[in-house]
């Protein structure tokens, strides 16, 4: 029993990740009818910034200049990360998504399968391919509780994510701003008559998303401290695939299909041997996905006559 | 009403804008078949001068791949290698194509009456052309046949992308899927290998089971393909895109937990029956098949599917049925490909069915133009090329192709061929007479 709760905690872990990402996936889904492929990636870049304004602080702390305590350092590189991650998230809009906004959708996401491909091979050329440890800038205390065994680390980012997730949400359903979001969800070609600058809202979704990438990227060097340049491919696709299992546009439904997700991971490396882990999660991504083709909390597709 | 060959223009030629369109004019008096000779005389040019003239330049062997590894690799062979490129490709095959042009012209329009002998003619130029090409260099014999695999790949995405507009991610599923079984099947019956044993039949059969086995290869793909063509019936649009990524990821990981083809160390000791006529042979028929088949009514019915699925429903088409033949067989194609890539290589692992070829062959798909099988050729030849060219950047290749990719998805979202129908015919006629001809026709209709 205690062995089994002790991996519920680690798939909640796990599962904040998927789903911190997996937001951002589809808040620009809901507003642009697009995925945004190169998501994945802005996770990864969300983590090294984390990882160069931490060892930024911390060095700074270490040179005598501001020597701040480590939680501060840590909120700072989590405010730092999402503020610098937002506007490479804006940029990516601004070069692979605004020039595209009436041609084919395919075209837009292969655009964003590029941007993220770039954005992998500049970390590479940039700073080689050697493995990346993030400081730890909380210490790791661990409590028993019923014969499991949770460490501060886990519940710190679990909650976050959490509150995280409960703002966006609240975000979205309750100011101005997102009104315009959920309004462009609706329907994209009325709303700028309404007065409403459909180009500052993408951009403010992409930062937003682009936000919470940068929070899972930290959090993620904060679990697993080893950062390298294929890790936003590895995550992100997952978190793809969990925003689609949440249905397209479904704020809850994403965050619901992370925690999903990371759970069907966990418990699969559980069971069986852990190289079988892709291969059933997929699987039962695709079987879910035969008998419930619009995800969770999706709208069944329906053949609407386009006029 | 004859079009005013530029011999009988009554402008005199003053300035220098009409000469460049006089010369322009001049190069689209020459018929597929006279730029075919040209390339054959510049490749033969090539063949015979080539080592001697790349000496006597100052570079230490032929370039390679149209000199850029070298350029690239070392500035100070520019100039050098610019030279080599003219004299040898440039020079010969503009002579030789504006020289012959009458000759061709007329023996094109000759030919066109028995479509077959052009045909064979035609491929015949192209293929000697390729081989002298190719047998220069080890490197170019394997980067043409991998651009080959690649147009085979590229078309038959485009089937299912473009043709029926839905965006698919499953390729490398259906690619591994034949690559495996085919390889599977070779190595089983014909090659001595520590997990087969000794070979069923005798080696010397194989390569004319190699067809079969790429057959094979290409049915168990279309197999798979079931798995993504009957969700694709409720599910469009992203729920598909998303399937069909989860295939892809399920065929990778069911491969690399098969022990018995190697699990993720791999697969090898594939025999080299793949050569470059096979690989050619494969293409071209793979480029017809596919031709014909979107210009038939089913292929035609998946456009319709694409724009607009109630309306073609209405209209008579069996969507559902339009939706598996497309799914199988553009797997099949793949499957095909696969089996040839492994035999290319002589080695595959599951990782190279991963989301790095998936990207590669959605980036020869929208480069080259969705819609379109010359686009198709265009994307898979030019961005193995390019890709190829580029390789002594090492990383930087990889910034510079996506974002050379961005660029063009900007400014011609569809790609760079989009939307145009291949027909052979017209391309295998003679270039002048052609708007008489054409009058004739309807004259008599």
């Amino acid at each position: 029993m205690a062995y089994l709760l002790q991996h519920v905690v680690n798939a909640l872990q796990w599962g904040s990740f998927y789903a911190l990402i997996a937001l951002g996936y589809s808040m620009v889904y809901s507003v642009l009818m697009l995925f945004n492929f190169a998501h994945g990636d802005i996770f990864m870049v969300g983590a090294y910034i984390g990882l160069f304004v931490a060892t930024g602080l911390l060095a700074l702390g270490s040179a005598g200049a501001v020597a701040l305590p480590n939680w501060a350092v840590l909120v700072l590189t989590l405010i730092l990360a999402m503020a610098l991650t937002s506007v490479v998230g804006m940029l990516v809009e601004r070069v692979g998504y605004r020039p595209l906004r009436r041609a084919p959708r395919a075209s837009a996401a292969l655009t964003g399968l590029m941007i993220g491909i770039t954005f992998e091979t500049l970390n590479l050329a940039l700073l080689g391919a050697k493995r990346r440890s993030f400081p730890a800038l909380i210490e790791t205390t661990s409590y028993q509780v019923a014969g499991v065994s949770i460490t501060n680390t886990k519940i710190m980012i679990v909650v976050i994510s959490l509150l995280l997730m409960l703002a966006l949400d609240q975000f979205v359903r309750r100011t101005k701003w997102g009104m315009a979001m959920r309004a462009m969800a609706v329907d994209i070609f009325v709303v700028p008559l309404m007065g409403v600058p459909i180009n500052t809202m993408a951009a403010l979704t992409f930062a937003l998303g682009s936000g919470l990438a940068a929070v899972a990227g930290v959090f993620f060097g904060q679990a697993y401290p080893v950062l390298e340049p294929y890790m936003g491919m590895l995550v992100g696709w997952k978190a793809f695939v969990a925003a689609i299992l949440g249905g397209r546009g479904s704020v809850l439904g994403a965050a619901l299909a992370g925690f999903l997700l990371g759970f069907i991971e966990i418990f699969v490396a559980v069971v069986f041997p852990s190289t079988l882990r892709d291969l059933i999660a997929y699987s039962v991504i695709l079987l879910i996905l035969t008998f419930r083709p619009y995800g969770f909390f999706g709208e069944p597709y329906s053949a609407r006559l386009r006029l | 009403m004859t079009t005013a060959t530029p011999e009988r223009s009554p402008v005199p030629d003053v300035s220098g804008r009409l000469t460049v369109t006089r010369a322009l004019s001049l190069l689209g008096g020459v018929p597929f078949l006279g730029w075919l000779l040209g390339g054959l005389a510049a490749v033969l040019a090539e063949y015979l001068f080539g080592l001697p003239l790349a000496l006597a330049l100052g570079l230490r062997r032929i370039p390679v791949l149209f000199g850029f590894e070298v350029m690239l690799k070392a500035p100070r062979y520019i100039p050098g290698t610019l030279v080599y490129l003219v004299l040898v490709y440039l020079i010969p095959a503009a002579l030789v194509a504006l020289a012959t042009a009458r000759v061709t012209d007329t023996l094109a329009a000759r030919l066109l009456r028995s479509p077959a002998l052009s045909m064979v003619v035609h491929l015949a130029l192209l293929y000697a052309s390729i081989h002298l090409w190719c047998g220069l260099s080890d490197y170019r014999y394997l980067v043409g046949r991998l651009a080959l695999i690649a147009v085979m790949l590229t078309l038959s995405l485009n089937v299912v992308n473009g043709y029926m507009g839905e965006f698919s991610c499953s390729h490398p599923g259906f690619m591994a899927l034949g690559a495996y079984t085919a390889s599977v099947l070779t190595v089983l019956f014909f090659v001595e290998d520590d997990v087969f044993g000794a070979p069923l039949l005798p080696p010397a059969l194989g390569p004319f089971f190699f067809p079969l086995a790429l057959v094979a290869g290409g049915l168990v793909a279309a197999l798979g393909a079931l798995a993504v063509a009957i969700p694709s019936f409720r599910a469009r649009g992203d729920y598909l895109g998303v399937i069909t990524l989860a295939f892809t990821f399920v065929v990778k990981s069911l491969f690399e937990n098969l022990e018995i083809v190697g699990g993720p160390r791999g697969f090898m000791n594939q025999p080299n029956w793949a050569g470059l006529p096979t690989v050619f042979a494969w293409t071209v028929v793979c480029i017809a098949v596919i031709n014909n088949f979107v210009r038939s009514t089913l292929g035609k019915a998946l456009n319709a599917v694409r724009d607009g699925e109630i309306a073609a429903e209405a209209m008579t088409v069996d969507t559902r049925r339009t939706k598996i033949v497309a799914f199988l067989f553009a797997a099949f194609w793949a499957g095909v490909a696969g089996g040839l890539f492994a035999h290319v290589v002589s080695y595959i692992n599951p990782a190279t069915f991963g989301v790095q070829k998936l990207a590669e062959v959605l980036a020869m798909v929208y480069f080259g133009g969705l819609n379109s099988v010359i686009g198709s050729i265009a994307g898979g030849l030019g961005l193995t090329l390019f890709s190829e060219a580029l390789r002594p950047l090492e990383v930087w290749k990889w910034v510079i192709i996506p974002v050379l990719l961005v660029f063009v998805m900007a400014n011609r979202p569809t790609g760079l061929i989009a939307f145009r129908e291949f027909d052979v015919m017209k391309l295998l006629g003679p270039r002048r007479g052609r708007k008489e001809g054409s009058q004739n026709v309807s004259a008599q209709g």
